[in-house]
């Protein structure tokens, strides 16, 4: 039996259509994986359902009653509850307390009582936590079990699940995956929101895929494969309009061939980044990347695909030192790198985008000028003895705008007012100044518009014909088939292997995506 | 190592790169905040009975009516002026530090303490040992909050304020003990210093002194320090520690520079204190010019010379104040509701034009 429709839902942010038409059916006593790359509208559509955000076009059945939900506070009255990636508790309360907290009742509240009830609701669906324990003392996973105590505490019928597992052990994965299954057994709904396809395969009764805000695949979990589900998330093909985009960017840039690039390759072409046996944590301290090689050739762009989140993020951030190594080594034009510091590599002149131009690559409050010399004021001519060389520094900036054709008023406009293309020009602008040797691009273009984004792509095969080495990491497949001379694949913090583009297929690739390294993919003749 | 492509620019003159439209908008919302706040203060006067043009006369005629009381105006603006620089370091890098109060004791303290003990010195020599010491009392008290912060991520608002009452309680230990005047009647104060240290008069008869030019001149240290690249590096550790992360800046590291840096200006500001005015070391040696400090930077927009109107501003109304007691009957207590009235002003400023500029 149904017990959530969603009928036609289209949700509009400026700029961008973040669910378009979509229909979703969630059944009682099911779990339902909502999976999908960042980016592709999952979490808007469950915001929509749980009352965050009201859908432009659309309707919400609720057991095939017409609903309508202005807020949480209608969502959990409806038997809908969510739990978010960041959690919603008060460290220094209780359990008991963080679980009562906010629902109406009388003036004095029957602790005894209430625990009774709680213990009651978590014996039955096995959510062991003590309730008397102060969540500053729970790990990360116990807090999860208390949010989903607190949800069915208040009657909830439908429980979504926002990448719950995003700030799990495997061990504790492991355990919210037995869970949700004994939930689901006694009549629950359950959405999981993902885009690890591991998970999704074990716990999931249905699968649902959506790319670029609408659903492109829907299937019962048993009846399906990773593989297939990798394809469905990074889309089948290159479309026309990319393809035809590939053409015009590589005349523009005056590229060559890949396969000369390859060539080049083979006549020993100098080795620029060399990475071997690396092993980086992530930001829970757990191992993201485990034991990874890697090398980049001068005049070489080498694409790291792979779905979010299996390392390669933390593997870009150890290269140019943002992150500590565990294990391995990092050489850079021949220099050992592995226990350089990011001063060393701006000195160095290893350029680098990173994946977040607002918060990390720009100070949006700073105008255009300092902006353009964040990295280069201590050096000459930005700065003599000491004092900041303002002609210089308004000079270098000009020129900037003027080579990679920001468009901003003048030098003296805050980043903030300029758009997300032209930011972005403005960190390509300053990061290529120096001529660098090595490019580490982290997602280069996401979030920009195609026009934009074909600039960055322009830039980025000329930086090549220049000689330098440039490592592209993005979540963009299309964007790796048309940049990479040699492709990278990881899962799960290893490397699958390393395709030469013009061997590279998207079968091939979402199966390495998948987690099949390249090796056995060929012994299986499935390359012919 | 590499090299830039473009042209080496001419060594012509650093243009003034001032942003005129920005400049007016600041300039005129400090005003407005003063003008409000004396238009509460005038309310407060006519409710009382007392007409506020005659007070308010007597207010601008005590503080600048005549030389000896402009330069009364401009002696109770040199601290005040030295804190504000010296704190607006922190502000603008989002550190903040409220510990002023307690800086300029610990300068004072250290200052004093060097005159007295190495007395047979050379007088010159002696001043300029005792003000190195008064930086390094202040640096050091500033620089705990910087250690605490940049090491265990302790709030420099709670430090520094929990400094500000160490200080106090030292600076009344040692008055009363170690440094307590042997011939002073059991007064709580230290002996006076040599009459050869006491910094020269810039107009006889009259109070004002040499610390004076010492703030002007840490005022135009302070223009220079935004245009080197410590300053830009401080700035952009206020903007975003992310940004300097990402550009290999050791944020904690700048923690300390700007307390530190911070505290040795209002050490200055002790020694000044000690040196120009009381020339021994008292008890009521603060009395409050840290905190009122940091309201002239907040009012000075943090910028060196808007900073240098409004410890202006701020001398007048204590000067002036007093004059419009003796003079027109008002008690002095309305100079502290119309500097109350700023204060909020100020903060309520931040939010109403924050919130225009937005929509």
């Amino acid at each position: 039996m149904t017990s959530v429709q969603m009928r036609g839902i289209t949700k509009r942010f400026p700029g961008v259509v973040a669910n378009d038409s979509v229909d979703l059916d969630l059944y009682e006593g099911e779990v339902h994986g909502l999976l999908g790359e960042n980016g592709a509208g999952k979490t808007t559509l469950m915001n929509i359902l749980f009352g965050l955000y009201q859908p432009d076009e659309g309707q919400i059945l609720l057991n095939e009653r017409p609903v309508s939900i202005h807020s949480p506070a209608d969502a959990i009255n409806l038997g809908i509850g969510m739990i978010h990636q960041h959690f919603k508790l008060v460290a220094p309360f209780t359990v008991a307390e963080n679980i009562i907290l906010g629902l109406r009742g009388s003036l004095f509240i029957d602790m005894k009582k209430v625990q009774r009830e709680i213990a009651k609701v978590a014996e039955q669906y096995g959510l062991e936590v003590d309730l008397d324990a102060r969540v500053q003392e729970l790990s990360v996973g116990e807090q999860q079990r208390v949010e989903i105590l607190s949800s069915l505490y208040r009657g909830a019928q439908v429980l979504i699940l926002d990448e719950p597992t995003a700030v799990l052990t495997p061990q504790e994965a492991d355990n919210l995956g037995v869970i949700l299954r004994e939930m689901a057994r006694q009549g629950k709904t359950i959405v999981f929101i993902s885009h690890k396809l591991e998970e999704v395969m074990k716990v999931t009764d249905r699968v649902t895929v959506l790319r670029g805000g609408r659903v492109v695949f829907s299937s019962l979990t048993r009846e399906t494969t990773k593989q297939e589900l990798a394809r469905e998330m990074i889309g089948r093909e290159l479309s026309g309009l990319r393809s035809e985009q590939a053409a015009v960017v590589l005349a523009l840039a005056g590229a060559e061939d890949a396969s000369l690039a390859a060539e080049k390759i083979a006549n020993g072409a100098q080795a620029v980044i060399e990475v071997t046996d690396l092993h980086v944590n992530d930001d829970r301290n757990l191992p993201a990347v485990r034991g990874v090689d890697l090398t980049v050739h001068r005049g070489e762009i080498l694409g790291i695909a792979g779905v979010d989140g299996n390392g390669q993020h933390e593997l870009v951030e150890a290269i140019v030192r943002l992150r500590p190594v565990q294990s391995g080594q990092i050489r850079l034009n021949g220099k050992d790198a592995t226990r350089w510091d990011v001063r060393d590599t701006i000195a160095h002149n290893v350029a680098y985008i990173s994946d977040d131009r607002q918060k990390d690559g720009l100070i949006l409050n700073f105008d255009l000028s300092r902006n353009a010399v964040i990295k280069l004021f201590e050096r000459e001519p930005f700065s003599r003895r000491g004092l900041l060389n303002f002609d210089a520094i308004d000079e270098f900036t000009k020129n900037l705008i003027e080579q990679f054709d920001v468009r901003t008023p003048g030098p003296h406009v805050a980043a903030a007012k300029l758009s997300g293309g032209n930011q972005q020009k403005l960190i390509l602008a300053r990061e290529l100044s120096q001529s660098p040797s090595v490019i580490i691009a982290n997602k280069p273009t996401r979030g920009l518009d195609i026009g934009a984004a074909a600039y960055v792509h322009e830039r980025l095969l000329a930086e090549r014909e220049r000689g330098a080495a440039i490592l592209l990491l993005s979540a963009d497949l299309d964007e790796i088939l048309l940049l990479s001379d040699r492709i990278l694949v990881m899962c799960n913090g290893q490397s699958m292997g390393v395709l030469e583009r013009q061997h590279a297929d998207v079968q091939t690739l979402g199966l390495m995506m998948a987690g099949t390294p390249l090796a056995s993919i060929e012994k299986q003749g499935a390359i012919s | 190592m590499t090299t830039t492509t473009k042209p080496i620019p001419k060594p012509e003159r650093a243009k003034p790169r001032i942003d005129w439209r920005k400049l007016g908008g600041r300039v005129f919302q400090a005003v407005l905040s003063v003008v409000l706040a004396m238009l509460i203060g005038a309310l407060l006067l006519l409710v009382s009975g007392t007409n506020p043009l005659t007070a308010y006369r007597s207010l601008f005629y005590g503080a600048f009516g005549t030389v000896d009381r402009f330069a009364e105006t401009l002696v109770k603006a040199t601290p005040l002026l030295i804190i504000a620089v010296s704190v607006s370091i922190c502000f603008r890098a989002q550190v903040w530090n409220i510990g002023a109060e307690g800086q300029l004791i610990l300068g004072a303290i250290t200052s004093t303490w060097v005159a007295l003990t190495f007395s047979s010195l050379p007088a010159p020599l002696l001043l300029v040992l005792s003000l190195i010491a008064g930086a390094i009392g202040g640096a050091v008290w500033g620089g705990i909050a910087g250690i605490l912060k940049a090491k265990m991520q302790a709030n420099e608002v709670i430090t520094t304020s929990m400094l500000n009452y160490i200080a106090v309680y030292l600076l009344g230990f040692l008055v009363r003990g170690p440094l307590m005047d042997p011939n002073g009647f059991n007064f709580p104060q230290s002996a006076l210093i040599k009459e050869s240290l006491e910094l020269p008069r810039l107009i006889p008869g009259t109070r004002l002194n040499l610390a004076f030019v010492l703030a002007l001149l840490l005022v135009a240290g302070a223009m220079v320090f935004w245009r080197s690249t410590i300053g830009f590096r401080t700035e952009i550790v206020g903007a975003s520690r992310r940004v300097a992360k990402q550009i290999g800046l050791s944020v904690g590291g700048t923690f300390v520079l700007v307390t530190a840096l911070s505290g040795a200006l209002v050490g200055m500001a002790g020694w000044g204190e000690i040196f120009g005015l009381h020339f021994r070391l008292i008890e009521e040696i603060a009395r409050g010019l840290g905190n009122l400090g940091i309201v002239v930077a907040l009012l000075g927009e943090l910028h060196p010379l808007g900073m240098l109107v409004s410890s202006l501003l701020f001398g007048a109304l204590v000067v002036g104040g007093n004059a419009m007691e003796r003079n027109a009957g008002v008690p002095f207590a309305l100079v502290d509701v119309i500097q109350g009235a700023i204060i909020l002003l100020i903060l309520a400023r931040t939010y109403f034009f924050k919130k225009a500029s937005a929509s």
